[in-house]
């Protein structure tokens, strides 16, 4: 049960039951189609650049806790930044869920995203946690071949 | 109906401990809790009979089969084709020869439609399956299909996971060439009536191909009662090795088909101008076959007679009456198919909870669950749910089993409120 708390942290349970920004962008400047056929998660991200910066980010889809309210955290922890400090914060992000304690300097700059460090417990389910910011990423980057987590 | 169920695993409580000793991995422990493996339909546990049949294969038999003068590959081929003529029984096929060895299931229907159905399928023409097959029933015909003009037709299923009859009896025209159908689905459970629905399509001039992989391990299947012309079998999800499966072709069919993959063992005599093919099942077994597996389904199907369905189809029964009756007390749970006949198999989904989710939870307390799609996402779609999870029990689960998963779908309840 301990590891099951350490993974499903109130911030998630909270993100996943009330997600923020969970609505479509009508005139987003890029959009991305993002999912995990292993899970059968979906999303999709939109966002409004104005000057390199992101104006707006939203998404709506479908998935896991971990999936959903990661998206939810993405959108409100990049939401006001440039796109270098989102794909800088992805990177971060990243390490967190894939590597471990030793990312633990970049605890503070990750605030809330730090939600996810236990998710490394748990390899099937890093997927899960990264699909929104690999998709957020292939809408900044408008690639516009969905992005899969295969 | 709990009583009936105390009391028939009251009289076999010994012999469903004897049976779990065969199954070495089910002392294991998992996160530091006893193993509850309730993913059979992914694929089952194997017997120590079958472990020890490989192992004895590769430490005192191996040798190639066929054409081999010396002892061991006369004794080898001998032992694979004996495990055929066990395949044969076990189908009722009336010869041997009309059991193909095949990698899996998948591989079986591949081999039917890129063989069969290449072979027959004009444009115009249509192929009839379910809205309940797995995807491997579904895009082999759907390849075919696209490649030659013909037209993939679905014969719908309704709310309770269930095809109707004379749904299906609609699908077919005079224009039907193939039926591919499924005996047990996967994420459902339910069993389909294949007699009736083959005398139907026979009737209207199809083909008809049974896909029995969720089939086999749960009912004695008699292909000659059921009047298919083909039937598919996966070894490993009935106790035997990945990597071998069974095909069931009608002689004549298998007579005229052509080959399906070329190399060695499939021939007759190989000149550069003109290649004759061997006679079935060898037309169809090109390359070494997976002997080891063969023999391995062979030790399984000996292991399943020894067992005896009687006591197969009681302790199913029984886990899926039990879980049925349990899982329904979980707060929020919702089942995802409810035919009447159905094998013991059962889909749901929670409230607010995403079938990964629990996976991963019940997953803490060592309980080993499908979730996902299970490879049926047109099911999914029907059922408007994005994936469900699955508890699929086997003759050597115990009813302690499903009270833990219960317990852990609970606990599922309390961490997400």
């Amino acid at each position: 049960m301990a590891e099951l708390r350490e993974l499903y942290q109130q911030t998630i349970l909270d993100h996943n039951r009330n997600p923020r920004n969970f609505r479509v962008i009508k005139d987003a400047d890029r959009s991305a189609h993002g999912d995990n056929p292993l899970c059968g998660d979906k999303i999709r991200v939109y966002v409004k650049l104005k000057n390199d910066v992101i104006e707006d980010v939203s998404f709506d889809g479908s998935g896991c806790a971990i999936s959903q309210s990661s998206a939810s955290l993405m959108t409100t922890a990049v939401m006001g930044k440039s796109v270098a400090e989102a794909d800088q914060l992805f990177a971060k992000f990243h390490a967190m869920v894939t590597a471990g304690a030793e990312q633990a300097a970049d605890r503070k700059e990750l605030g809330k995203l730090a939600a996810f460090a236990g998710v490394r417990e748990f390899p099937a389910r890093v997927k899960c946690a990264n699909l929104a910011w690999h998709t957020l990423h292939a809408a900044l980057e408008s690639r516009t071949e969905p992005v899969s987590t295969e | 109906m709990l009583k009936t169920a105390a009391r028939s695993s009251g009289r076999t409580a010994s012999d469903i401990r004897s049976v779990r000793d065969d199954f070495p991995i089910l002392q294991r422990q998992v996160r530091g809790k006893p193993l509850v493996y309730l993913d059979n339909a992914a694929t089952s546990q194997k017997p120590s009979q079958v472990i020890e049949t490989l192992s004895r294969y590769y430490r005192s038999q191996n040798a190639n089969i066929h054409r081999g003068v010396y002892y061991l590959s006369e004794r080898a081929t001998a032992d694979y084709e004996a495990a055929r003529v066990r395949a044969q029984r076990f189908l009722n096929a009336a010869q041997p020869e009309e059991v193909v060895f095949v990698r899996g299931a998948t591989e079986a229907i591949n081999l039917v439609v890129g063989s069969y159905g290449r072979s027959v399928l004009r444009s115009g023409d249509e192929v009839l399956i379910s809205a309940m097959e797995h995807h491997s029933n579904i895009v082999p015909w759907q390849i075919l299909c696209e490649a030659v003009g013909a037209r993939l037709r679905v014969a719908p299923i309704d709310r309770a996971g269930t095809l109707p009859v004379d749904e299906f009896e609609r699908a077919l025209s005079p224009r039907t060439k193939i039926v591919a159908v499924v005996h047990v689905s996967n994420s459902l459970g339910t069993i389909n009536p294949v007699k009736q629905l083959v005398s139907l399509a026979k009737e209207s001039g199809a083909v008809v191909l049974v896909d029995g992989a969720q089939a086999a391990p749960h009912m004695q299947v008699d292909v000659q009662q059921l009047g298919c012309d083909f039937y598919t079998v996966s070894g490993h999800k009935m106790y035997a090795p990945t990597g071998i499966g069974l095909l069931y072709g009608r002689g004549e069919l298998l007579e005229a088909m052509p080959p399906y993959q070329g190399g060695g063992e499939m021939i007759r005599s190989v000149a550069f101008e003109k290649t004759t093919y061997a006679p079935p099942p060898a037309k169809f077994e090109a390359g070494t076959p997976h002997i080891a597996g063969a023999l391995g389904l062979g030790a399984a199907i000996e292991y399943i007679e020894q067992i005896g369905w009687g006591f197969i189809h009681e302790r199913e029964a029984s886990l899926l009456e039990h879980a049925l009756e349990r899982l329904a007390t979980v707060p929020g749970l919702r089942f995802v198919g409810s035919a009447r006949e159905r094998a013991s198999v059962v889909s749901f989904v929670m409230d607010g909870i995403h079938a990964h989710d629990i996976g991963t939870i019940v997953d803490q307390e060592g309980v080993a669950i499908r979730t996902g799609h299970h490879c049926t996402q047109p099911v999914m779609d029907f059922f408007r749910v994005p994936a469900t999870a699955r508890a699929s029990f086997a003759f050597y689960n115990t009813l302690d089993e499903v009270d833990v998963l219960v317990r852990a779908l609970q606990e599922a309840r309390e961490v997400f409120g």
